[in-house]
């Protein structure tokens, strides 16, 4: 095949996955975009192959390892519960930044293969775009190891903070830097793998201090990453499709880091430099004198029966506990009595962007019931009740009330507004912003404590 | 005028794939933010190009095994972020239903 000819092919790859994205806009052309992408994924593989010089070791080869991806990733795919989708996708993105080091590397020792030799050499602009490619690859491979361990609860979700961390990241960041340059100058290999073994490091220490409730900011962040990561591997191997995916994938994660550090109302920079949100940050609840209004199941299901509507506002807790079957349960039956049923999702429930729409779609919750902050908050007012399950922070009206509250500012689900708020927590610890809710020891306010699972199964029983 | 670098080029596809990027992901509905990372992480496995290309250093009589090994392993890598990412974006895609009337 000629190199003009493929490079067209790869051009129509890199179309499909544009619209590949595209398909997004809806879920209804959701499944066709997933398709697009597939395509384009397989014009890109076959293209190249069409390209190469083949010979029986390099087909077995390559057959081979395309196999054993398929059953691993098909494996990993089949078998993920739902709720453990945020360490899934930043299990992926460690992954696709280990790849992109792999490539880089394959790239050193074989030039010609790429063809990127000028006078025996690694051409100087190719030297760039490869660290670039390594150095950010390795970056996304040992931050999202991180992101992986704490969101799948392997290693705690509590910052660690460092003494003098920033002074050595940025000392890092000056040497990975300077050994770009010497590679630039220079190109063999102590450079090289000195620009691949900082930016390991440099992963590794910028995800640490990251709290596990700014994990959405995370993932979307690595996710980014990793699309200029094989973007600067685009730029060496001269490929479009790379380049272009590149291009979509790191915007991608830009904007979503942008709508999740929004969601928080949190400077990019402040979520980046770290040390808030640790699973148990702050102290507990203070000491207050006043009780909260406690009831039970059977009174929630009582004062739900015979409301006109209902809002449900999930949270993570939802997720923990596994508890969106047994919600769906409660929706319907409720449906069943005639109560209209809605549920609110804030942009930062959850662990990852998406995180409460994909669990509530698991539990067959139709999609047009399912609305996001913006188009549901003026509902509250006249709603009967809002049930809360899971969440805390995102329905604080501290955040819109008390300038000294460290949430100030922050948009949030404006579940006081409805005649009842019902908040289904364990205990009475706050969120993970160390707040206390004062919603809870408001007159209209009724605690269900207990797992939200079972408090949920047993609203349904009460209501059967 | 001396001719145009390739790296210009490819540079100018580049800051216009961003452009795109940035309008078709603002046009993404909230409700599918999570199979938008798994399908751009999907995607972004394209650098499986890359692999595939170093692991044909084998057909070559110069070629380093040491690049065929680094392209093999990225291979492995690349193809379980295909096949994972593709499949479960379809398998949550699948989810998403409208209500029935």
């Amino acid at each position: 095949m000629s190199a003009n000819f493929a490079a067209l092919l790869y051009l129509v790859s890199g179309a499909l996955f544009i619209m590949a994205l595209r398909g997004l806009s809806s879920p209804a052309t959701s499944r066709q975009g997933n398709m697009y992408g597939m395509v384009g994924m397989a014009i890109a593989i076959l293209t190249t192959l069409a390209t190469m010089q083949l010979s029986p070791l390099v087909i077995i080869l390559v057959a081979l390892g395309l196999g054993i991806g398929a059953a691993i990733g098909g494996m990993a795919a089949r078998k993920i519960a739902m709720t453990a989708m945020p360490q899934l996708v930043a299990a992926f993105h460690s992954l696709v930044g280990l790849a992109a080091v792999f490539v880089a590397l394959a790239a050193f020792y074989a030039p010609e293969a790429f063809h990127i030799v000028a006078d025996g050499l690694i051409q100087p602009i190719s030297r760039i775009e490869m660290s670039l490619g390594a150095a950010i690859g390795a970056i996304t491979f040992t931050g999202s190891i991180i992101a992986f361990l704490k969101l799948d609860g392997r290693m705690s979700g509590a910052p660690i903070m460092l003494p003098a961390r920033h002074a050595i990241n940025i000392a890092l960041g000056l040497a990975l830097f300077g050994c770009i340059v010497l590679f630039f100058m220079n190109p063999v290999w102590l450079w090289f793998w000195a620009v691949i073994l900082i930016s390991l490091a440099l992963g590794f220490l910028l995800i640490i201090p990251i709290g596990g409730a700014d994990m959405p900011v995370v993932v979307s962040m690595l996710n980014s990453y990793s699309g200029g990561a094989a973007a600067g591997i685009g730029f060496t191997l001269h490929n479009t499709a790379l380049i272009i995916t590149g291009a979509l994938v790191g915007s991608s994660g830009a904007i979503l880091s942008y709508i999740m550090c929004k969601g928080m109302n949190r400077s990019f920079i402040s979520v980046i430099l770290g040390g808030f949100g640790g699973e148990s940050a702050g102290p507990a609840a203070r000491g207050e004198a006043k009780p909260v209004k406690q009831g039970s199941a059977e009174d929630a299901a009582f004062v739900m029966k015979n409301a006109g509507s209902v809002i449900i506002v999930p949270g993570y807790g939802m997720a923990v506990a596994q508890a969106q079957h047994a919600l769906r349960e409660m929706g319907d039956q409720l449906k069943k009595e005639g109560v209209t049923v809605k549920y609110a999702i804030h942009p930062v429930a959850g662990r990852m962007p998406g995180h409460m729409n994909v669990l509530l779609a698991e539990a067959n919750v139709p999609y047009d019931e399912v609305f996001e902050l913006e188009d549901i908050n003026s509902d509250f007012g006249q709603a009967d009740v809002a049930f809360v399950i899971g969440a805390n922070d995102v329905t604080n009206p501290s955040a819109k009330d008390d300038p000294t509250s460290p949430i100030f500012g922050m948009p949030v689900l404006e579940v006081w507004k409805a005649k009842t708020v019902m908040f289904i927590k364990r205990g009475m610890s706050s969120g993970y912003a160390g707040v206390d809710n004062p919603l809870f020891w408001r007159d209209n306010t009724m605690m269900l404590f207990g797992d939200a699972k079972k408090m949920t199964e047993e609203i349904n029983k009460s209501m059967g | 005028m001396e001719a145009i670098d390739p790296f210009v080029s490819l540079f100018g596809i580049f800051v216009l794939a961003v452009f795109v990027g940035y309008y078709v992901v603002w046009n993404v509905t909230p409700a599918l933010h999570t199979p938008l990372m798994s399908v751009t992480n999907a995607i972004s496995s394209v650098i499986v190009v890359g692999a595939i290309l170093a692991v044909g250093v084998g057909a070559l009589a110069s070629g380093s095994v040491v690049a065929m090994i680094f392209g093999f392993l990225a291979l492995i890598l690349a193809s379980i972020n295909i096949f994972g990412g593709f499949m479960v974006t379809s398998r949550m895609l699948a989810m998403y239903k409208k209500k029935d009337k």
